[in-house]
């Protein structure tokens, strides 16, 4: 009698979870993830999009920044991938590897709206892996130098420095100006991107044999990090850290600080207005003149899985018209990846983001390997402790270069395995 | 015969649960040591090799590994002494006669063990800021120099020792309350009449009547602090040098961050034997002490 009585129960259970399942949705559904505040701010053009696309309804999810990671590979893993998503370009070799991205390249070879010669070229570079594209940049992002005009013009110089040695002369000119108990350069101690951005300023690539080993004890990456450990060797970078980058940078405990487009907006924000004129951009000096910097941002991608490529693939293109980009850089404050965004009377006047503009054009991808991220950051962790005078620059390249060996070792044995097929 | 199967029945739904839940994951995890699935295999199984005990020979010559086990001993070998005195110093406070406002005490140092562990992390760095934070304004009124608490390797453990023992003590202060509430009034009276002072009441009546649940809080307490990882993943995140970097937040970045889930299983097991051995000892010393 029991066993009825549950039977049915359970009966009825599996009807009611079906009957929920089973109801029809008018029409093509697309799922769309996106992180932090894009992820906020896209639900506002997704109307228009529906509106000119009947049929076709967009279900905006937002990941924190922080879960991204975590959630797309669970998501991959768990089989339940949005139709498209929005992708840290550096994040495109780790899914390509996965096969969880569609190729991009026919569709964009269709496509009247997207042009590859009108985006900068190293970001596009970046949703290149293995001679396909993966993605399509969505905003960009880099670093650049944020400093004080008024401090350097007090200790003596008019223009920003463009290279090397007129950087570091003249942060020593500071560093002398303003005392033992302030410095000349902010570089965050968590963040492995400043490092990062001078090492790419080098001709000699960071992997090396195809991306099987670490290439860090090149004479390049050497001079890198000699730079990196010299500013705080010379005191010229505080080692604490710091909870109020704006107080600070007002207050003139640092001078210069690297750092990316973001800090455009937090800046005006955040800066009381006689400071407003005192601080601007640079293009980032190099070791003869400007140089290089990190090629980061944010890609659409198309799932592999998605069942809906062609409306999927509209989305994409909707949001990579010019004018969806002139938007989202209104409503976000995000960079556009295309150049001819930036003829735009919004951009092409803010003289804020005219470093911007010059350091998007010498932007380099990093490295196209799925461990790359594990490698930054042993990287970050290795300088740091050459900052804390743990190690040498010669033995931290040595270290490094183990480290990097031994993450890599699995690739190179799929390497190996591919070419012996 | 019929009652040994009736006791079944109401045992099995949890047996199968917790086999479902339980045994199994720690099974497949326990495979999965012996693997070196990653994020290639994750994209095709063909990619998975067997590597037997590779994942944690390896793992026995990563220094960094090492560091963290060095770094989680540290905070159980000060945090766990330090959190049994203040929460039975705040238990013996709380159950002595002539505290007042004992509900309000009780209240605010039970307060941080329910409140989140991310919020009051939030506040401690900034009472622990080297330069505006009140703990040094504090130091520094006594004459002592500034502490930079969070960025020196030195001092960074010390710091989120501190922040988990006040965060933590009053769970185990309500245990104690427990404890020292049943001890029967009769032996104190006892005591006092054969001249024992406070001190002496301590020593051979509170101290023996308590130690049962001395052994449980220290067992709960060792076996919690060695699972350290959301104190440096919030205030440091394992930095600066790697000072604060503890077993379980080295097995989360293998694990989540590089998805080198082989590698990260084998710690989990490792950090398992050695909770396993050390509850081991405790419980043998224990025995010890009795006879």
């Amino acid at each position: 009698m029991t066993r009825l009585v549950s039977i049915a129960l359970l009966l009825s259970l599996v009807a009611l979870l079906s009957s929920c399942s089973q109801r029809q949705e008018q029409g093509v559904v697309l799922k769309f993830w996106a992180m932090g505040r894009e992820g906020e701010v896209v639900t506002a053009l997704i109307p228009e999009f529906e509106r000119t696309h009947p049929g076709v309804r967009v279900e905006v999810q937002q990941l924190p920044w922080t879960a991204a990671h975590e959630k797309l590979l669970t998501a991959f893993a768990g089989e339940v991938m949005p139709d498209v998503f929005q992708l840290g370009n550096t994040w495109i070799p780790e899914l390509e590897v996965l096969n969880a991205l569609a190729p991009l390249d026919g569709y964009v070879a269709a496509s009247a709206v997207v042009r590859q010669d009108d985006y900068f070229p190293g970001i596009w570079d970046t949703n290149v892996v293995n001679g396909r594209l993966w993605g399509l940049p969505w905003y960009v992002d880099t670093r650049v130098m944020f400093y004080r005009q008024d401090m350097l013009k007090r200790a003596g110089f008019n223009t920003p420095p463009q290279t090397w040695a007129g950087w570091m002369k003249a942060m020593t000119a500071i560093k002398r100006m303003v005392g033992p108990d302030n410095y000349a350069i902010l570089l965050p101690s968590d963040e492995f991107e400043p490092l990062l951005a001078l090492a790419l300023q080098q001709d000699e690539p960071l992997l090396r044999n195809g991306d099987r080993y670490g290439n860090f004890r090149s004479a390049g990456f050497q001079r890198s990090l000699q730079l990196y450990a010299d500013m705080y060797a010379q005191k010229l970078a505080p080692l604490n850290r710091i909870t109020n980058v704006y107080h600070e940078f007002g207050m003139g405990y640092v001078s210069f600080y690297i750092s990316g487009p973001w800090n455009m907006g937090e800046f005006k924000r955040r800066l009381p207005a006689e400071q407003q004129d005192k601080w601007m951009t640079a293009i980032l000096p190099g070791p003869a003149g400007p140089a290089a910097s990190v090629a980061g941002g944010s890609s659409l991608v198309l799932a592999a899985s998605s069942r809906h490529k062609t409306e999927a693939w509209q989305l994409i293109e909707y949001l990579s018209r010019t004018d969806s980009m002139a938007r989202f850089n209104e409503l976000t404050g995000d960079l556009p990846p295309r150049r001819s965004n930036w003829t735009l009377p919004k951009l092409a006047q803010d003289v804020y983001a005219r470093a911007f503009a010059q350091q998007f054009e010498r932007v380099r991808p990093t490295p196209k390997v799925p461990e790359w991220e594990q490698i930054a950051t042993e990287m970050r962790l290795v300088a740091e402790r050459v900052t804390h005078g743990e190690l040498t620059v010669a033995q931290a390249a040595e270290l490094l270069d183990a480290k990097a060996d031994h993450i890599l070792e699995k690739r190179r044995w799929m390497l190996a395995r591919k070419e012996a097929r | 015969m019929n009652s040994q199967r009736a006791a079944w029945c109401f045992v099995a739904p949890a047996l199968l649960v917790i086999s479902v839940f339980f045994f199994l994951p720690v099974l497949a995890a326990l495979i999965m040591s012996l693997t070196d699935f990653d994020i290639y295999a994750l994209a095709d199984l063909r990619n998975l090799r067997f590597v037997g005990l590779r994942n944690y020979i390896q793992l026995l010559q990563t220094p960094l590994f090492w560091q963290a086990l060095g770094n989680t001993l540290y905070f159980v070998v000060v945090g766990v002494p330090l959190s049994i005195a203040a929460s039975l110093g705040a238990a013996l406070l709380l159950h002595s006669r002539l505290t007042w406002f004992k509900g309000l005490f009780r209240t605010a140092f039970f307060a941080p063990v329910v409140t989140s562990l991310v919020a009051v992390a939030v506040i401690w760095r900034y009472l622990l800021h080297t330069r505006y934070g009140m703990i040094n304004y504090g130091l520094q009124e006594l004459g002592i120099p500034a502490i930079d608490w969070l960025n020196d390797p030195q001092w960074a453990m010390p710091a989120i020792i501190l922040f988990a023992v006040w965060k933590n003590f009053g769970y185990n202060m309500i245990i104690f309350l427990a404890g020292l509430q049943s001890i029967p009034e009769d032996l104190y009276e006892a005591a006092g009449l054969d001249g024992a002072g406070t001190w002496q009441q301590f020593r051979f009546v509170t101290w023996p009547m308590l130690g049962p649940t001395l052994l449980m809080v220290s067992i709960l307490s060792m076996t919690g602090y060695f699972q350290l990882f959301a104190e440096p993943y919030v205030m440091t995140q394992g930095g600066p040098v790697q000072s604060t970097v503890s077993v379980l937040y080295f097995m989360y970045e293998q694990g989540f961050k590089w998805w080198n889930l082989g590698a990260a299983s084998a710690v989990a097991f490792v950090l398992f034997a050695i909770m396993f051995g050390v509850t081991l000892l405790q419980l043998r010393f224990a025995k010890g002490g009795e006879v």
